[in-house]
């Protein structure tokens, strides 16, 4: 990220985007058989008994022109909700789980400080997910990348190919604390899951979002990308965005703002 | 089903002690037919399974990998054949779990069948956490205070504020 790209890279006119936008508005198109309800619909009122749909796209815009330093709201939140230990908290602080972390850069040319959340990017093209020996690494319909633990046999690689630290390996028994709706284990690799129990509840939002919202610093914007009426695609269609690491083509699902 | 163990338990018990007796060993009474029987606690809530009783005796892991499948995988979060609702049926209302002693109703059954189940290496044991998941959660909700509660120092503040949510 210290090697800072022109902003037009990634402007909404660049072709990746306009690329985006294009399927996305073919999708679109294919379900509105009462234009502009169908897919609201979708977004946010999925009946429990149908499966996730591809016709949804969740993403994150992070402004991180107004993510403020010090803040660690976002983090506290995610570990509240999915029941991971924070670091600060952690016997191994090492081998702790990092579902999300804040991150504090500096241009070492001008020192301006850019702080940002990083976290699992639900990559459309995830290298986790190519790697994965069992298949236990995957990409929802909806474009949420989880770990089915079922079938993780922990042996780590999607860790050394994921190209943002996202992930991290359950290292140790967690003794029956775990929360109901957030099932996780030794032996297994986990990271952000957007706060899938959340999304399939009808939430509409993840928990860091809410946080950092309620703080009142509303850096985090969650929301269906394939949807052009939701707040996240106008906002995507106006500010400029980069993706981390955009050379490497995998199409994020977590744009930043301001870096 | 149990009563045709139970019975053919007693009779390799007799057998068995004719056999020691026959052989004129000193040992005290025969202890082999006295494995210590599963208890099988009525659910908290409900009068019936989801599935006849007899059936769920036998098949209740397949229902729980099919609709694992399916929730994991594509989202689908019936209540019904979910680990979720099973717990929130069965948990105990001593430990407010269905495994965290000896009795509970999964440890029970299963440690009187040898068969060891690793679910709860990552599922959670107990019912407590957000009533909003599904409509049977939300009618239940009071249930969960009560268990909860007897759950002592295991329930933290947040997720009792997360049952009242
Ligand atoms: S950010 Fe890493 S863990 Fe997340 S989808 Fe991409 S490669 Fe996988
Ligand atoms: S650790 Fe698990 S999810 Fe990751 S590559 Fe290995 S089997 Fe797949």
């Amino acid at each position: 990220m210290s090697d800072m790209k022109p902003m037009s890279d990634n402007t909404p006119s660049s072709p990746e985007r306009r690329r985006f936008v294009g399927a996305a508005t073919a999708t679109a198109a294919g379900l509105a058989i009462a234009p502009g309800v169908m897919l609201i619909e979708v977004a946010h009122g999925r009946p429990e008994d149908q499966p996730a749909s591809s016709a949804v796209r969740w993403g994150m815009l992070v402004d991180a022109t107004k993510c403020a330093t010090g803040c660690n709201d976002c983090v506290t939140a995610c570990s509240t909700e999915n029941g991971w230990t924070p670091v600060a908290e952690s016997k191994h602080p090492k081998q702790a789980p990092q579902w999300i972390r804040k991150l504090e850069l500096q241009d070492p040319l001008t020192q301006m400080e850019t702080n940002l959340p990083m976290l699992c990017q639900h990559c459309a093209e995830p290298p986790c997910v190519d790697v994965c020996p069992t298949g236990a690494s995957f990409k929802r319909a909806d474009g949420i990348v989880l770990v089915n633990r079922h079938t993780c046999i922990g042996c780590r690689y999607c860790m050394m190919a994921c190209p943002y630290k996202a992930r991290s390996l359950v290292h140790e028994s967690l003794n029956d604390t775990q929360k109901p709706d957030v099932p996780r284990g030794i032996g297994c690799v986990e990271a952000c899951t957007f706060c899938v129990q959340k999304v399939d509840r009808g939430d509409g939002n993840t928990a860091c979002a809410e946080a950092c919202t309620a703080a009142g610093h509303n850096a985090l914007l969650f929301g269906d990308m394939n949807d052009p009426e939701s707040e996240i695609s106008r906002r995507l269609r106006e500010l400029p965005t980069k993706q981390v690491r955009a050379d490497l083509n995998l199409n994020l699902g977590v744009r930043y703002h301001g870096i | 089903m149990a009563s045709k163990i139970k019975s053919l338990l007693a009779r390799g018990s007799a057998v068995l002690t004719a056999a020691v007796l026959g052989l004129g060993l000193a040992v005290g009474p025969a202890q082999a037919g006295d494995a210590p029987k599963p208890v099988i606690t009525k659910a908290v809530k409900g009068e019936q399974c989801v599935e006849d009783t007899e059936y769920m005796r036998k098949n209740h892991m397949k229902l729980l990998n099919v609709h694992r499948d399916k929730t994991v995988i594509e989202g689908v979060r019936t209540p019904k054949h979910s680990l979720k609702e099973c717990i929130n049926c069965h948990a105990s209302e001593q430990t407010g779990s269905v495994a965290a002693a000896k009795e509970d109703f999964c440890v029970s059954c299963h440690s009187y069948a040898a068969v060891k189940i690793d679910c709860f290496d990552c599922h959670s044991t107990k019912p407590q956490g957000s009533a909003a998941m599904h409509s049977l959660n939300a009618e239940t909700a009071h249930y969960k205070h009560k268990l909860a509660s007897q759950a002592n120092a295991k329930v933290s503040a947040e997720e009792m504020a997360g049952i009242a949510k």
